[in-house]
C-alpha cells in the first residue's frame, strides 16, 4: 500500500513521462494486457476465486474492456487497491481503469481529473449492526465506534450524517473490507458503515449472517462505476459504450448463450444489427473492429446476466435489483441508443 | 654543475584540467555539479510537464478548505468542520506524541535490557538476549500488526462490562476498563478548575488556535518554584557539609517542599479523578488510550528498544575494566560503580548512535496506518491527499515534516551529546 502510494508520487513526479501523454488505447495494445484496479477482495464484486482467477461484479467490466479491445477477456492485470491509493494508481497511469465500486462526484469528476464513464451499481450508504445491540435506527447510534474506510465518500457521508443529526460518534479508520470485517466481528467497532451492497456483501461472508442487521435508513446517493483518466477520450469513449452495450444487450435481450447466433448474420431489430456489427460501423467509430461488442458480452455475459451471476438474490449476497434494473423495468439502468 | 632553478614556464594547457592533481578535483567536482544541477532541472521540469498534461496545478490552498472528516484521537478541538490544514495539525500532535512516547519507553527498555544482557546472571542474561534478538530481527510492522491484534482479539468488547452478570469487569477498584478499543482510566478533573485560555494567532497560521489550561500552567509553575527552592536547598546543605563535614539531614526537607504545595493547590482547585463509566455503546469520561496508540507506542518501543540495547551494551563494554576494578577497590558496590562510573561514561559513546534510533523511531511511526492510528502520514499524506486530490503536495508537505523533525531531534541531541562529551581542555 504504502509502496504504491509512494510509486504514484513519484510517478506523478515526473519518473513515468510516458502515462500522461500518449493513449491509452495504444499502450493496451501494445502491452498486449488491460491494467485494472479492483478491491482487494469483497465477495461477489471483485475477488480472486480458489484458483486465484479474478471473479466479479466488478471484474466483468474490465474483462468486457479487455475482451472488446483486445479480443481476450483474460487479458486482464488485476490490481487490488486500497481506497487511498486508488485515485493516485490511476492518475499516475499504474492502471487504465479502475472498477472498483467508487463514487461518481462532482470534485472527483472534475478536480481529480477523472472521468466517470457510467454506472454499473446505484447504490446507497449503510449501517450494519449486531442484532443484540438492539438497534433498529441509525439516528440511535449515539456514541457508537464506526468502522469506517478511510479515503472514501462513506467517511464524509458518516461525518454530515452525524453533525447533521446531532449525535456522536467514534470513527475507527481502516484500509480494507477485510481489515473492517475482523474489526467489527471481534466487537471493537458497534457499526460497520460502507455501501448497501458492500454491507451486503460482506454479510453474506459471515459464519452467522442472520445475527446482523442492516439499518433500514440509507444516507446517501452512491452511484457506482468504472473510472478512467480525464483527458484520454477515446479510451474513456471505448470504456463507456463497452458498458453501455452489456446495459443495451440486456435490454435488447442479447445474452452471452446467444450472442453468437445473433451476430452470425443480420437480424429483424436494426439495434441488435448496429451493436452486434451487422450493420454500420460502429465499432470503427472508436477505433475497434466490428465485432467489439460481441466479444464483451460473450465475455461474461450482458448486465443482467453479471447481476445475477455475481451479487444476484441466488447468490449468497442476494441483492434484488432494485434501482439497478432496466428503465423498462422501472430501475435506472439505462443505455443511450446504439445508433 | 647546473641547479634546478626554475620549472619551465609554459601556458596552461586544455588537458591540465584532466591530467594535473591541481586541477583535476575541480574538474570532476565541476562536472558532478553540472550532472546533478541538470538531473533536478529535468525533474522539476517533467514534473510540470505531467501536472500540466494531467490538468493539475500546484497549490497549497486546500489546507484552507473545509476537511469533512472526523478523526478519533485528537489533542487539539477538531472537527469535520475544520480545514484540512487543522486535520494535518491533528495528525502532527498525533504523530509527535507517539514519537515522544516511543522514545521515552525505548530508552528506559535499551537500557535495562542492554545492561540486563551483560548480566552474569545466565538466565537474565539469555532472556535479555531472547528480548533483543527476537525483536530486531522481525520486521516492525509485523510486531505492530500482531500487538493490535492480540490486544484487539483477546481483550472484552465495552458489551461484556454490561448487564447482571457481566463477562468481564473493570479492573483496579472499578477504576480502569481494558477494553477490544483501547484502556478506559480516570482523568484528573478539577471542581473549581480556572478554565482555559485561547490562544488564537491570525493570518495564515489562523488554523493554528488552541486552548491552554490555565489549572496546568498553575501546576507546572508551582513544581518549578518548588524544584528551585529544592536546589537551593541543596546547595546550602553542600555549603555547610563542605565547612563542617556533615552533611545536614534534607531529604523530608525537600519532600514537604516538593508535596506541600502541589497537594494545597490540587486541594484548592478542588482535583479528583473522573471514573470511566459505562454509558450507550462505549465507556464515557475517563481518558480514552486507543488500543492503536497503544499498540503502536509499544511495538515502536520494544523494536528500537532492542536496538538501544544493543548500543548500550557497546557503550558499556567500550568502558576499560580497569574503571569497574577501581571502583570496586574503592568498596562501591556494584549497582552503584553501573550508575556512578561505567553508565556516566558509557553515555559518551552511546548517545551518538542513540540519535539515530530516535529519528528511526520518528520515521518508523509512519506505519500507524496499517492499524488506523491517526498520524500525520494518515490524516494529511492519507485521507486529504486522498480527498483532495492533490498528492504531490499532501506527500510533499509529510516529507517536508518529518525531514524538520529530524533535524530539530538531531540538533537537540547533538546539543545534549555536546554537553556529555569528554571535555579535553
Amino acid at each position: 500500500m504504502k509502496k504504491s502510494i509512494m510509486l504514484g508520487a513519484l510517478a506523478v513526479a515526473g519518473l513515468t513521462a510516458a502515462s500522461a501523454s500518449a493513449s491509452t488505447l495504444d499502450d493496451v495494445k501494445a502491452r498486449g494486457k488491460l491494467n485494472c484496479g479492483v478491491l482487494s477482495g469483497l465477495t461477489g464484486f471483485s475477488q480472486p476465486d480458489a484458483n486465484g482467477v479474478w471473479e466479479g461484479f466488478d471484474v466483468a467490466v474490465c474483462r468486457a474492456v479487455a475482451a472488446a479491445v483486445l479480443g481476450d477477456s483474460t487479458a486482464v492485470e488485476f490490481v487490488p487497491l486500497t481506497t487511498q491509493v486508488r485515485f493516485t494508481a490511476l492518475a499516475s497511469g499504474e492502471i487504465d481503469i479502475l472498477a472498483r465500486n467508487t463514487t461518481w462526484t462532482f470534485s472527483r469528476d472534475t478536480d481529480l481529473k477523472l472521468d466517470f464513464i457510467g454506472v454499473n451499481y446505484y447504490d446507497g450508504q449503510g449501517f450494519m449492526v449486531p442484532k443484540s445491540l438492539g438497534v433498529t435506527s441509525a439516528k440511535d447510534l449515539d456514541g457508537a465506534t464506526v468502522c469506517i474506510q478511510t479515503g472514501t465518500t462513506t467517511e464524509l457521508n458518516l461525518a454530515d450524517f452525524f453533525r447533521a443529526n446531532n449525535i456522536s460518534y467514534e470513527p475507527i479508520p481502516i484500509e480494507t473490507n477485510a481489515e473492517a470485517q475482523q474489526q467489527y466481528l471481534a466487537g471493537a467497532c458497534d457499526v460497520y458503515t460502507t455501501d448497501a451492497s458492500g454491507l451486503a456483501a460482506t454479510r453474506a461472508t459471515f459464519e452467522a449472517p442472520g445475527d446482523h442487521v442492516i439499518l433500514p435508513e440509507i444516507i446517501s446517493k452512491e452511484p457506482l462505476g468504472p473510472v478512467v483518466r480525464h483527458g484520454d477520450n477515446e479510451w474513456g469513449d471505448i470504456a463507456m459504450w463497452t458498458l453501455n452495450a452489456l446495459i443495451a444487450a440486456e435490454e435488447l435481450g442479447v445474452t452471452s448463450a446467444n450472442v453468437e447466433e445473433l451476430s452470425a448474420a443480420a437480424t429483424t431489430n436494426p439495434e441488435i444489427n448496429r451493436l452486434l456489427g451487422t450493420e454500420g460501423d460502429l465499432g470503427a467509430m472508436i477505433g475497434l473492429d466490428a465485432q467489439w461488442a460481441v466479444r464483451a458480452i460473450a465475455a461474461g455475459g450482458n448486465y443482467g446476466e453479471l447481476f445475477e451471476k455475481n451479487i444476484g438474490v441466488n447468490t449468497p449476497i442476494g441483492l434484488a435489483r432494485g434501482l439497478n434494473a432496466q428503465w423498462t423495468e422501472g430501475g435506472l439502468i439505462y443505455a443511450p441508443p446504439f445508433r | 654543475m647546473t641547479t634546478l632553478t626554475d620549472t619551465p614556464k609554459q601556458g596552461f594547457r586544455l588537458s591540465q584540467l584532466i591530467y594535473d592533481t591541481r586541477y583535476r578535483s575541480i574538474t570532476i567536482q565541476v562536472i558532478a555539479t553540472v550532472l546533478i544541477v541538470a538531473a533536478l532541472w529535468w525533474l522539476a521540469r517533467n514534473t510540470v510537464a505531467n501536472l500540466t498534461a494531467l490538468g493539475k496545478d500546484f497549490t497549497l490552498e486546500f489546507l484552507g478548505n473545509r476537511s469533512g472528516y472526523d478523526i478519533n484521537q485528537r489533542l487539539i478541538a477538531y472537527d469535520s468542520n475544520a480545514t484540512h490544514g487543522r486535520a494535518a495539525l491533528v495528525g502532527i500532535l498525533n504523530t509527535l506524541l507517539v514519537a515522544g512516547l516511543g522514545c521515552v519507553l525505548a530508552t528506559i527498555l535499551g537500557v535495562i535490557f542492554g545492561v540486563l544482557r551483560l548480566s552474569k546472571n545466565w538466565i537474565v542474561s539469555r532472556l535479555a538476549a531472547v528480548y533483543v534478538e527476537g525483536f530486531r530481527n522481525v520486521p516492525l510492522l509485523l510486531w505492530i500488526i500482531a500487538i493490535f491484534a492480540v490486544m484487539t482479539e483477546s481483550t472484552p468488547s465495552p458489551r461484556d462490562f454490561r448487564g447482571e452478570n457481566p463477562v468481564a469487569s473493570m479492573a483496579l477498584a472499578d477504576n480502569v476498563a481494558i477494553t477490544n478499543r483501547g484502556a478506559y482510566i480516570p482523568e484528573p478533573l478539577f471542581a473549581n478548575g480556572l478554565g482555559d485560555v485561547e490562544i488564537k494567532p491570525g493570518g495564515v497560521f489562523a488554523d493554528l488556535y488552541f486552548n491552554v489550561s490555565i489549572d496546568l500552567i498553575v501546576i507546572l509553575l508551582t513544581l518549578v518554584v518548588s524544584l528551585l527552592v529544592v536546589k537551593l536547598v541543596n546547595t546550602r546543605a553542600a555549603d555547610i557539609q563542605n565547612a563542617t563535614g556533615v552533611r545536614p539531614t534534607t531529604w523530608w526537607v525537600n519532600l514537604l517542599i516538593i508535596v506541600a504545595p502541589i497537594a494545597a493547590l490540587l486541594w484548592g482547585l478542588g482535583f479528583y479523578l473522573g471514573k470511566p463509566e459505562l454509558s450507550g455503546f462505549n465507556f464515557s469520561g475517563g481518558t480514552h488510550l486507543r488500543n492503536s496508540l497503544l499498540a503502536l507506542w509499544l511495538a515502536l518501543s520494544l523494536y528500537t528498544g532492542a536496538f538501544i540495547a544493543e548500543i548500550v551494551r557497546g557503550g558499556i563494554n567500550a568502558v576499560s575494566k580497569g574503571q569497574t576494578e577501581a571502583a570496586f577497590a574503592l568498596g562501591l558496590r556494584p549497582n552503584r560503580t553501573m550508575r556512578l562510573v561505567i553508565l556516566p561514561q558509557a553515555l559518551r559513546v552511546i548517545i551518538p548512535p542513540l540519535i539515530s534510533q530516535f529519528l528511526n523511531l520518528t520515521k518508523n511511526s509512519s506505519l500507524a496506518i496499517a492499524i488506523g492510528y491517526m498520524d500525520v502520514r494518515s490524516t494529511l499524506g492519507g485521507i486529504t491527499v486522498n480527498q483532495t486530490g492533490r498528492e504531490l503536495e499532501g506527500i510533499l508537505l509529510v516529507g517536508l515534516f518529518y525531514l524538520l523533525l529530524s533535524l530539530a531531534i538531531s540538533t537537540g541531541m547533538n546539543w545534549f551529546n555536546d554537553r556529555v562529551k569528554l571535555k579535553e581542555r
